[in-house]
């Protein structure tokens, strides 16, 4: 299948590493990838923080770049979530019928890395090898905006080597929001410090998940903490084949 | 604001649906406060794995969900003539109804009613809508006391508290900090009171007792107003509401005017929704049901006041009315880990919580309450959980919008933050700027010590008192892409490419 890559701003910029794990994961499927490269970012940070319509260019450039892909797929549950629940709505609520029925059509051809492997090619095996002890936190908008359920679980448990330990809590939210971080930061901290004790509690080398933005959050503190576990990304998991890696 | 006949937002200057300062204040004072954080996070835990569980068990639950928000869609659809309607039924059946704009008519309606009546208290069963106008302050200074009966709420009364939780209005509090409030403000409490439930509840009973059965008017709010007969309905745990409801000889009842529902047979939808989602239970202790007046039963005099306060004016947002379905249930706050660290005082207003944070803004406009919508993750959690399905942090979206707009309109100069959002889009709405934009955060490079970013100048220093920052890579993904998929920009994977 010829998959377009909706790699997401922030693994754009800050972690090209799951984005690179993508394409390896896909491609090692038999899949072809594409990069749109007019795709920029999907504009959630603009319409979470109320500025719809700075978030307007950006939804038009994304269904632009979008608009002729078969099967977009993005390592993002928190970014999916937006072209699926935000576009067409922020678009409607803008007057603009056409991009929002545009937003709508690409929206419905949108997946989250998980919800593609699993739902839509059918894998979970997906050949990787892993010999680190694991735990998996659910990101809010994957379990709730997307319902992905266990499907990133699936595919873990499959991974060869993987000691996989269930997170205490896992489905609190870390706290991170977006700009609520920020505009909130000691509630945010807060939340922080409950998601950082239930990882602790396992004993995990490795916390990953399916949204970089999250991990940002979870390993901003833990890095501040100087814990001894780093975040990983479930792309970079999925993609890994080598025991040293 | 008033003029046109334009719905009119909740009053400045009475009630309790403003804080005195924002909920990121607030929230850092409320942090601070162990014992609180302890308190909340044992109490919302409880309740959480209680509702969890009474609720898996029944079979049509999301059926039951869909049905308790197709009636409150109907009911606010139809609300002008539902009003009209449940008026004359009450009226019909020996009842009084009057109709209050805002919190200042509400209370000059209820004071004026219980001078009439020549007593100089009342009871009251546990209500939101006389919190939210004040009603309690407002008969204090007309010389009239009125006397919390629900547990939670004597206890706030007489810890000279505030609420903090819809249905457990203390629930900031624990076993022991309730037994020395008791000691402290009941006189004659045995001085060997323990802080066990059996026992605070027992001096509770006995201190309330007598003001049951001396007190002439009782005051009450209402879950559900059914139009069809003219019955008003009180969801209460203790049997308090019960005693206010039937000793009194007048009975003046506030309730809000989105609390009508159309038919008497609405109730078999909410009540199996609320008790569940309330307090976790599978069916409601005391449920009270009052129509009009009859001779030699219960008080022979019934007032029903229609509360408005802003409720017109939400009910005109399309986007934001949702919020009107609200059975104050409280399963949000429950599962809401906003509120589970702060509580609720943080929120200023009567209403805390995710449902607080949409429906207090929309009451008092959103100037007033412009920190609620932003205080939450939109986790989504409390969305799963309403028993009427109110889409809340899809509003919670939508008043941070209506915000930013209202002070987009009302500002010569963009805030800090506007100009920055006016960048970022200005940046990433071009794949150019948006690949220069990324070089140059490159220079965030210089910022890193030992792989990390520790600190970083206002306003990102908000992420860094408490998280590192990841230093920028060396190369971005798209960089990485035109690098190894050669050819232009666009060109395909060709390895691996077998399909």
């Amino acid at each position: 299948m010829r998959v377009a890559l909706f790699v997401t701003c922030l693994a754009d910029s800050l972690y090209p590493s799951v984005g690179t794990a993508t394409v390896q994961l896909l491609e090692r499927l038999g899949h072809q990838v594409v990069f749109p490269p007019e795709q920029t970012c999907c504009g959630q940070m603009h319409i979470n923080t109320g500025y719809q319509r700075e978030a307007m260019p950006l939804i038009r450039r994304h269904v632009t770049a979008f608009e002729d892909a078969d099967a977009i797929v993005a390592p993002s549950g928190s970014c999916v979530g937006c072209a699926r629940h935000q576009h067409a709505l922020v678009a409607r609520r803008a007057g603009d019928d056409t991009l929002a029925d545009a937003a709508a059509a690409v929206a419905s051809r949108t997946y989250e890395l998980s919800e593609f492997l699993v739902d839509v090619l059918g894998v979970e095996d997906v050949g990787a090898t892993y010999p680190h002890r694991v735990t998996y936190h659910p990101t809010c908008h994957s379990l709730r905006l997307l319902n992905v359920g266990d499907k990133p679980l699936q595919l873990l448990r499959r991974v060869r080597g993987i000691d996989l330990v269930e997170l205490p809590d896992a489905e609190q939210c870390c706290g991170f929001g977006g700009t609520f971080a920020m505009k909130n930061s000691d509630t945010s901290a807060a939340m922080l410090a409950d998601k950082m004790r239930a990882i602790a509690a396992t004993r995990a080398d490795v916390c990953t998940a399916g949204d970089s933005s999250c991990l940002m959050h979870i390993g901003g503190g833990m890095s501040r903490l100087r814990t001894a576990t780093r975040t990983v990304h479930l792309a970079e998991i999925l993609a890994c084949t080598a025991p040293a890696s | 604001m008033t003029f046109l006949g334009m719905p009119v937002h909740a009053p400045r200057g009475v009630g309790n649906l403003r804080g005195d300062e924002s909920f990121p204040a607030a929230a850092r004072t409320a942090l601070g406060n162990a014992q609180l954080r302890s308190n909340m996070g044992r109490a919302t835990a409880t309740i959480r794995a209680k509702r969890a569980a009474v609720v898996a068990e029944v079979p049509d639950w999301e059926e039951l969900r869909e049905a308790g928000r197709g009636v409150k869609i109907a009911a606010m659809a139809d609300l002008d003539r539902l009003l009209v309607q449940l008026e004359e039924r009450v009226t019909a059946q020996g009842g009084i109804v009057h109709w209050a704009r805002d919190a200042n008519d509400a209370n000059a309606i209820v004071t004026e009613l219980v001078r009439a009546t020549g007593s100089d208290e009342v009871v009251k069963v546990k209500s939101m809508a006389t919190q939210e106008i004040g009603l309690n302050e407002a008969l204090e200074a007309a010389g009239i006391a009125a006397i919390e009966t629900d547990l939670a709420e004597l206890i706030v009364q007489l810890g000279h508290d505030k609420p903090s939780h819809i249905l457990v209005p203390a629930i900031h509090r624990n076993r022991a900090e309730i037994r020395e409030i008791f000691l402290r403000e009941m006189p004659d409490v045995d001085r060997s009171l323990t802080d066990e439930p059996r026992v605070l509840a027992m001096a509770a009973r006995t201190h309330l007792r007598r003001k049951f059965l001396t007190a002439r008017v009782a005051v009450s709010g209402a879950n559900f107003g059914i139009a069809e007969t003219g019955t008003l309905s009180v969801v209460e745990s203790e049997g308090n509401g019960r005693m206010c409801l039937t000793l009194p000889e007048t009975l003046i009842t506030v309730m809000g005017i989105e609390k009508v529902v159309p038919t008497w047979q609405d109730m078999e939808i909410y009540l199996q929704l609320l008790a569940r989602s309330a307090t976790g239970e599978r069916m409601n202790p005391y449920t009270s049901f009052w129509t009009g007046v009859h001779p030699g039963d219960g008080p022979q005099a019934f007032h029903l006041v229609l509360l408005d306060n802003g409720r017109t004016a939400t009910l005109a947002d399309p986007a934001g009315r949702d919020a009107l379905h609200c059975i104050r249930c409280s399963a949000c706050l429950n599962v809401c880990p906003v509120y589970e660290r702060t509580g609720g005082h943080a929120y200023g207003s009567v209403y805390p919580g995710p449902i607080g944070a949409v429906l207090s803004p929309q009451l008092t406009g959103i100037e007033d309450n412009a920190s609620l919508p932003y205080a939450s993750t939109l986790c989504g959690a409390c969305y799963d959980v309403c028993p009427v399905k109110i889409d809340i942090p899809q509003m919670l979206v939508h008043l941070r919008a209506k915000h930013v707009e209202t002070v987009r309109a009302d500002r010569r100069t963009p805030t800090p933050e506007a100009v920055a959002m006016r960048t970022a889009g200005w940046l990433m709405s071009s794949p150019r700027r948006w690949r220069l934009a990324q070089r140059l955060s490159r220079a965030g490079r210089l910022f890193a010590r030992g792989g990390r970013i520790r600190r970083m100048p206002p306003p990102l220093s908000a992420w860094t008192r408490s998280r590192d920052l990841p230093v920028p890579p060396a190369e971005t993904f798209r960089e990485w892409w035109v690098r190894t998929h050669s050819g232009s920009d666009s060109a395909d994977s060709g390895k691996g490419g077998t399909q």
